[in-house]
């Protein structure tokens, strides 16, 4: 099968009003690594394997709720990048198709398992439910002076994200806390701030829209930050 | 004719605190979320838990993969390139 043909359907009429295909995609340095990868050059092929395997098993790990299925379909992605790279025309970066690949794979093993619902129709319904980034209740009601303001304010945090994280078990809350978002908030999350990828990537290889993307950041990390918060024990009382 | 724009709540600030971060709010929303911030210290922590939140995911990215799932791939590529 031709693997980038099949990566290539991403930008199809299934990502409706997201995707521009002409972005001025490969970088020199990415074409230079496709050179040496279609040379056969282990070196580059490590290289490529380590700077995104983790981030596909994190992404795929979103369509199928098994990690062994998951580490499957980013096995199966690898072969499919290798398969492909012949063919590969460079209408958008490198890393872009690697994950367009890998969403294919996985929607579609996701359907086979019959365990997840297809992606496209996966980031409306979590853009409907109205879903505010902070409970209500901690702020003022109608009646009071200064009605919308806190009655609830947050009280600073004593420790920083390093001192945070020496704790396996706030990294085990914030963990938690990802994995129980929505899928697409996952995905976005996870491309946006663990990986530091930019918006028009994430638009690009996930198929929404910029302002969508936007608001499903938003939810998580207003999520993210709440579950710290309750961890942290430092809600006002 | 310049309108007097409604002060910013506490409750409209939160909503707005990532097109905020992306410099995506309209200049008057700016502004006006400026100016809140300027006078709520409730809204100022909030902001800086935030950023500390996103701080911390970015230091959640692992960095090294699995050597077996390394060294399978390898005998991938090794039987792909032959």
């Amino acid at each position: 099968m031709n693997a980038h043909s099949h990566a290539a359907k991403t930008t199809g009429p299934q990502n409706q009003g997201a995707v521009p295909t002409d972005i001025p995609a490969v970088s020199a340095e990415e074409r230079a690594l496709i050179e040496r990868l279609r040379c056969g050059d282990e070196g580059a092929f490590v290289r490529l394997v380590s700077q995104h395997h983790n981030v596909l098993l994190r992404v795929a790990r979103t369509f199928v709720p098994d990690r062994a299925v998951a580490e499957e379909v980013v096995q199966e992605t690898w072969l499919g990048v290798l398969r492909g790279l012949e063919s590969f025309e460079g209408r958008c970066s490198l890393k872009t198709w690697i994950f367009q690949i890998l969403i294919n794979r996985a929607r579609t093993r996701g359907q086979r398992e019959a365990r997840t619902v297809p992606f496209s129709a996966l980031a409306d319904p979590e853009l409907e439910k109205a879903h505010p980034a902070v409970d209500p209740s901690r702020f003022a009601g109608p009646d009071s002076d200064y009605p919308d303001h806190w009655s609830m304010a947050p009280r600073q945090w004593d420790r920083t994200p390093e001192q945070l994280l020496l704790s396996g078990e706030c990294r085990a809350h914030i963990e938690q806390a990802i994995a129980g978002l929505p899928p697409v908030q996952r995905q976005v999350i996870t491309l946006r701030d663990i990986q530091g990828w930019d918006n028009e990537e994430i638009c690009n290889t996930l198929g929404i829209s910029e302002s969508n993307c936007r608001v499903l950041l938003h939810r998580a990390r207003s999520r993210v930050r709440q579950v710290m918060e309750d961890y942290l024990g430092a809600k006002a009382s | 004719m310049l309108v007097k724009q409604q002060e910013m709540s506490c409750k409209e600030l939160v909503e707005l605190l990532t097109e905020y971060l992306e410099g995506k709010l309209p200049p008057a929303d700016s502004l006006r979320f400026d100016e809140h911030l300027a006078l709520c210290e409730g809204c100022r922590i909030y902001l800086d838990q935030m950023r500390t939140a996103i701080r911390t995911l970015g230091s959640l990215r692992e960095e090294s993969i699995p050597l077996q799932a390394k060294e399978d791939l390898l005998r991938v590529f090794r039987t792909w390139k032959t």
